[in-house]
């Protein structure tokens, strides 16, 4: 079973967001740059299929060298080995593009992506990915089994879930219920150690689509301050979300 | 031309996040001076409701719940797109809308822009970065582009006009196939629930969840909860709000016994209102809600939902 992972580096899920030069851009200063978690929970289950079906398990990054690091967890945490693209990943749209750039030459049985990452919350890669490389693809995918050539994969329909299944490859949009939090692998010392000496491949970012820009961020209103009911007056808190709030 | 809105149907009904993006392309189509055509999509439902919300033209695409799933729905899109000339697409934010999107996108070579609060407006258009907690305007690089409302942000707009249905055929090509259905429509949707309830692990055990599905109950509101409690196993995955869960929008949001950490308010802070009930005057959910009480959940939460019967009885 060959087996790509894609990782995208995104910041810490504690993180205060901030900007820097007139708004326009993200202030990393300080920020912890992690996996996205989304696609931790599709390499752990990489990880899990390789074990029982044996095979490899490649992760896959679109992003300059100085996000190597989550990279190189990625190699502690289990994966046999690594791609780069070197480029800034503009949206999801681009990502899919690049790796799919590196697929169409380097075919895989099953593909891990997140469902979505947690700092632009597309959710389109997959789908993106999808489309270019004429593979189906369940996302968000929340339970995966291979039998033979085939994949039983279950997703969220509206009211509920629905199971479905394709021949491979398949390309699996990852989140929690794929494996469980507690399955997530810490890397342990021989794992870092073997994480230096595994294979990283580099390659030219493509830039083949232009689809946006990023012109100004800006942050949120700030709230108002919080109006302090007494806990034996429930009855004022029905009224005000009757009359001031008028939602119920 | 035209602007196409994709319209879902489920088990027979129009959703309110379908029915925000017809608001939204008949708006666009209104602005451009261009048509606004609904490809809609699903068994049965009162398609006509469409012409509420100023969609004058709409192709129904009576398929089965079995048959629909991103591969099938991206293909009826793109054939339809390309007939109608479409200039703009919108979708709602459900999953199945935004894998429809993204293979639009890709087939039609059409800009993607996620997570939309608002039209475009001078080639530039507003949407959510980082997990609702901030925006960002972004420049849209290609003429035509396809657009994914984030829920409840753009809100349903009114506008009745004359609505001529066409039904069209479908058969299926789709490589996914249907296997199972495991599904509860007795509850409220809860990315498309205009009231939610939500609990943490103030509520100290997954047996006291009654207390929170009286109120919902007596509200009509849907249930969610927070991370811990997820992944505890009290509540089933799809109810986790926050940055790692799903992200709602709702009118009214009631937290009770969630502390308010910064993951779980990401998910949650764009809520139109907001109650925190904690017996920790220090939570920091009391610095994101509109109101707030001090106490105890198991004391609070019977007398709530006595005072919202009466008030709505």
């Amino acid at each position: 079973m060959k087996i790509l992972v894609c990782i995208s580096s995104v910041p810490d899920t504690t993180t205060k967001i901030s900007f820097v030069n007139d708004n326009k851009e993200f202030n990393s200063a300080g920020v912890q740059f992690i996996i996205n978690p989304y696609d931790e929970f599709g390499l752990t289950k990489a990880l899990k299929i390789k074990e029982q079906l044996g095979g490899t398990v490649t992760v896959i990054h679109v992003g300059p060298a100085s996000n190597e690091p989550i990279i190189r967890k990625a190699l502690a945490i289990g994966a046999d080995s690594a791609v780069r693209i070197d480029g800034e990943a503009v949206d999801g749209l681009m990502v899919a593009h690049e790796i799919a750039n590196y697929v169409k030459n380097n075919p895989f049985d099953l593909i891990f992506t997140g469902r979505e990452s947690i700092d632009y919350n597309g959710g389109i890669m997959p789908h993106a990915l999808s489309a270019i490389l004429n593979i189906p693809a369940v996302s968000p995918c929340v339970g995966l089994e291979i039998s033979g050539s085939e994949a039983h994969l279950e997703t969220f329909v509206d009211g509920g879930k629905e199971k479905l299944k394709t021949a491979l490859p398949v390309i699996v949009g990852s989140q929690k219920g794929l494996v469980e939090e507690s399955d997530l692998i810490i890397p342990n010392m021989r794992g870092i150690m073997l994480s230096r000496t595994k294979p990283l491949e580099v390659f030219t970012v493509q830039n083949s689509v232009n689809n946006q820009k990023v012109a100004q961020y800006e942050l949120p209103p700030a709230k108002k301050a919080c109006k302090m009911i007494d806990a034996g007056n429930v009855e004022e808190l029905v009224s005000l979300l009757q009359n001031e709030a008028k939602v119920i | 031309m035209a602007v196409v809105a994709y319209i879902e149907i489920n088990d027979g009904i129009i959703k309110k996040g379908s029915l925000e993006a017809a608001s939204f392309a008949a708006k666009l189509a209104q602005e451009k001076g261009i048509k606004a055509v609904a490809v809609v999509v699903g068994k049965g439902g009162d398609t006509s409701i469409l012409g509420k919300y100023g969609i004058a033209e709409a192709l129904h695409y009576n398929v089965e719940d079995t048959q629909i799933n991103s591969l099938s729905v991206a293909q009826i899109l793109h054939a339809e797109a390309q007939s109608l000339g479409a200039t703009d697409t919108v979708f709602s934010g459900s999953w199945i809308a935004k894998a429809a999107a993204a293979s639009l996108a890709v087939h039609a070579q059409m800009g993607i822009v996620t997570e939309v609060t608002e039209l475009p407006k001078n080639g530039t258009i507003l949407k959510k970065a980082f997990s609702n907690k901030a925006f960002v305007k972004v420049e849209l690089q290609n003429p035509k582009n396809c657009y994914v409302i984030s829920a409840n942000s753009f809100g349903l707009h009114e506008n009745q006009v004359n609505i001529s249905v066409q039904e069209k055929n479908y058969s299926t090509s789709s490589v996914l196939s249907h296997v199972s259905f495991n599904k509860d429509t007795s509850k409220v949707s809860l990315t498309d629930a205009e009231l939610v309830v939500s609990a943490g692990r103030g509520l100290k055990a997954p047996e006291n969840w009654h207390l929170v599905e009286e109120l919902a109950k007596v509200l009509g509101a849907g249930t969610a909860c927070s991370k811990p409690v997820s992944d505890a196993g009290w509540r089933p995955h799809h109810e986790h709000v926050g940055q790692t869960g799903i992200s709602i929008s709702p009118n009214l949001y009631i937290a009770i016994g969630i502390s308010g950490a910064i993951q779980h308010l990401a998910g949650v802070s764009s809520s139109k209102n907001i109650v925190a009930i904690n017996s920790d005057p220090e939570a920091p959910f009391f610095k994101a809600a509109d109101y707030g009480i001090v106490g105890d959940a198991f004391d609070i939460l019977p007398k709530l939902t006595e005072a919202l019967r009466k008030a709505k009885a």
